[in-house]
């Protein structure tokens, strides 16, 4: 099938792109950035199920393609792990948003994602504020943020 | 009522709990492409790097071509500039640099020969404040460098001791900041501080001569403490290409020219590496199968001007393998030090056990593109890495933002590629598309840029920067080049000449500087036109004969039957339509 060879050549090229000794293998603390770059939203607990799955028996700290290639095929013909439309994701910051100010605070924003769901690393939370928090008021107005994301990414 | 209040409240905390998980995985697929995205603008810039290497060494076969068919008379001219040199040399360098003469309005740095460490902080305190060397202590410098190189082995050597560990850097290429940064983070050389600096110090960045200068004052000061090894770019045909002559040009309008003759003859004094401990081998190009030390020790190095133009024979029996083939073979491993350990089958005669590469020019592509690193080296320890990354602080941008600068300047250098190969690109798409639609499937899109452009990149990846894609997810091939053209300075030449004098502009320039031996700047018509010959047969361009005739006579602008070949190449530049214009001199890759 055409699009199945497709796949397999759109995967090899984000593959490649991290094989840095040209050995198709990926270090596996790249794997999640290779799948994301592929247009796939995986949560960290799915994503650490993926991993498990393409892993050696003993884990080499590599992914190897010839093991990646087919997992990620079935996962792009298959459609699985949709990004989040852009009015899923302003409706969340909002439900957060309980006093409906049209913005959060940065110590509400950080006491959410570092104390709840799938918690960010402090290194994710830093990176987070640096572009979304406006020093001035200190706070994240989130509608701004979302858009210029996503004028960023287009 | 309490019971509603709790389950609403637990409703609440679900619903809480899932927005919290949206944001979450939103944020890291974002996250994730944007390195992604970092990723794909680095391996553009290491893609067109190793493809610039591989055009350098077609111009090498190119220089052997022409010497062999090119009966004018220059040859013998070269040829004999070339042993005639070293005798009148030094009694000239030393008169010359007497004559000059620095006036007490000069605010920079005096230097006080013989050299101390004194002159090292000196020097040290007046890059930091952006001041430039005075030529004559350039000069001086690069005069006494050069008597003391050429005392020194191929090889130099060097002892560790626990309390003596030596520190090797790789290139810096003219990043000052980083060799402040090495030096703030290490200290600097002295005798129990030993450095081994392997090679490209100049070109690229902006202050190589800075950095060349302070290398040397070391070197003077410490000679058996601070090792330099020459590298591909300590070479005065590739400086013409990377940026390094126009740097002296710039910083140094009376005495450039001559600085740039006595780099031309130190360089080739550089040592070709060094041993540590006699273990450790640390040379600038890496090693092949058929590296053989002791052939390399005998080598009469000096005969080697320039990887571009291999001598015939260095020495009788050598097998000319050290620079040449190193050219398409020379490592850098951008921020991240690579360590292959596995014991070589292909190396019978000296069994290397591991490859270490080091590279010390952190953004060497561009802000934020790498790390750079030094590895400290004792005998009976493990070698010890340190990695570091200058940063302007007054710019520390959020990462997307970072990501987007290195990102636009990938995709310019590489839309310029295309722009330069615009006639072979449109033929391949034409010929895919058998329609006649102006529009191409993504695959056979990828197929056709990969294989004129002769570039591995992650084509598909990247087709929605360079062109535009309809709504079925076809490339409109033509879109690619809407907004950008080569600015033609000469009506009567025709797209597809201006084309390859665009994309051929550096190599022609270290051609045409080859050919003109006085430096005058200038070459003659008929030099112009056997050189064209040899070029386009060796090339294999189609170039009709009569627009290169008419070429040549518009250059010929004072009708003196002399061209100013630097004024005609630099007139070739690429316009961005949205921005403002490119000029050669501002992209560092000189592609």
């Amino acid at each position: 099938e055409i699009a199945v060879a497709e796949f397999h050549k759109k995967i090899k090229e984000a593959f490649e792109v991290f094989d840095h000794e040209s050995n198709n293998t990926v270090d596996v603390r790249e794997i999640g950035t290779i799948i994301r770059s592929l247009g796939c939203c995986p949560s960290e607990g799915e994503l650490h199920d993926l991993i498990a799955e393409i892993e050696e028996e003993e884990p080499t700290g590599y992914i190897r393609f010839e093991k990646f290639l087919p997992v990620m095929t079935e996962i792009l013909l298959e459609r699985r792990y949709r990004p989040i439309p852009e009015d899923v994701l302003l409706r969340a910051f909002e439900v957060l948003d309980t006093a409906k100010h049209g913005f959060l605070t940065k110590d509400e924003l950080i006491k959410y994602m570092t104390e709840e769901g799938e918690p960010f690393s402090q290194e994710e939370m830093e990176e987070m504020l640096s572009a979304a928090i406006d020093p001035e008021s200190n706070s994240i107005n989130y509608k701004d943020y979302i858009s210029m994301m996503v004028i960023d990414e287009n | 009522m309490g019971c509603n209040t709790s389950s609403t409240r637990i409703k609440n905390s679900q619903t809480s709990l899932r927005a919290v998980l949206i944001i979450q995985n939103w944020y890291r697929g974002y996250k994730a492409r944007l390195k992604a995205r970092q990723q794909y603008a680095l391996t553009i810039f290491q893609s067109i790097e190793y493809a610039d290497e591989q055009d350098q060494i077609q111009l090498c076969n190119f220089f052997s071509f022409m010497l062999e068919n090119y009966t004018h008379i220059r040859k013998e001219e070269i040829e004999l500039s070339q042993l005639t040199e070293s005798k009148q040399d030094m009694r000239d360098k030393q008169d010359y640099i007497h004559l000059i003469d620095v006036p007490d309005s000069y605010q920079g740095p005096r230097l006080q020969f013989p050299l101390t460490c004194a002159d090292i902080d000196l020097l040290l305190e007046a890059f930091k404040g952006k001041q430039i060397l005075h030529a004559r202590y350039v000069l001086e410098v690069l005069f006494e460098t050069q008597k003391l190189l050429k005392q020194m082995p191929n090889f130099t050597q060097i002892q560790t001791s626990p309390s003596k560990e030596v520190t090797v850097c790789g290139d810096l290429h003219g990043k000052l900041d980083d060799l402040f940064l090495i030096f703030y983070k290490n200290g600097l050389p002295s005798g129990s501080n030993p450095y081994v600096f392997n090679g490209d110090f100049v070109d690229r960045g902006r202050n190589s001569i800075e950095v060349l200068m302070i290398l040397c004052v070391s070197f003077l000061v410490y000679p058996n403490d601070l090792h330099l090894n020459r590298g591909n770019h300590e070479d005065y045909m590739m400086n013409l290409r990377y940026g390094f002559t126009k740097e002296i040009l710039h910083k140094y309008k009376v005495h450039g020219k001559k600085i740039l003759q006595t780099l031309e003859e130190l360089y080739t004094w550089l040592p070709i590496g060094t041993i540590i401990d006699n273990e450790i081998l640390v040379v600038h190009g890496g090693i092949s199968e058929t590296t053989d030390l002791n052939l390399l020790h005998r080598v009469e190095r000096n005969k080697m001007k320039s990887v571009l133009m291999p001598p015939k024979e260095i020495n009788k029996d050598c097998n000319n393998d050290s620079k040449p083939s190193k050219v398409g073979v020379t490592i850098s491993a951008h921020g991240r030090i690579k360590a292959s350990g596995c014991p070589s089958e292909h190396l019978p005669k000296h069994e290397w056990e591991q490859v270490v590469t080091i590279f010390s020019a952190s953004n060497y592509y561009e802000e934020d593109s790498n790390r750079g690193a030094y590895v400290k080296l004792c005998s009976g320890a493990n070698p010890r890495f340190f990695q570091y990354q200058v940063t302007d602080a007054t710019c520390f941008q959020p990462l997307h933002q970072r990501v987007s600068t290195m990102e636009n300047s990938a995709i310019k250098i590489l839309r310029e590629r295309m722009i330069s190969r615009k006639t072979d690109l449109i033929h391949a798409f034409q010929h895919q598309d058998r329609r006649k639609s102006g529009k191409l499937p993504v695959s056979q899109w990828a197929f056709c840029m990969e294989s004129i452009l002769g570039l591995h990149l992650p084509w598909r990846s990247l087709s929605s920067n360079l062109a535009t894609i309809d709504e079925n997810g076809n490339i409109e091939y033509m879109s690619s080049f809407r907004n950008i053209h080569i600015e033609k300075p000469i009506k009567e030449a025709n797209s597809a000449l201006v084309e390859i004098l665009y994309r051929y502009r550096s190599d022609l320039e270290i051609i045409f500087n080859a050919i003109d031996t006085d430096h005058s700047g200038l070459i003659s018509m008929e030099e112009f036109r056997t050189m064209w010959k040899l070029f386009s047969s060796h090339y294999n361009l189609h170039i009709d004969d009569s627009q290169v005739n008419k070429i040549a006579n518009i250059m010929d602008l004072n009708r003196d039957g002399s061209i100013d070949f630097t004024e005609f190449l630099k007139a070739f530049y690429v316009v961005h339509k949205y921005e403002a214009m490119i000029k050669p001199e501002a992209t560092n890759l000189g592609t």
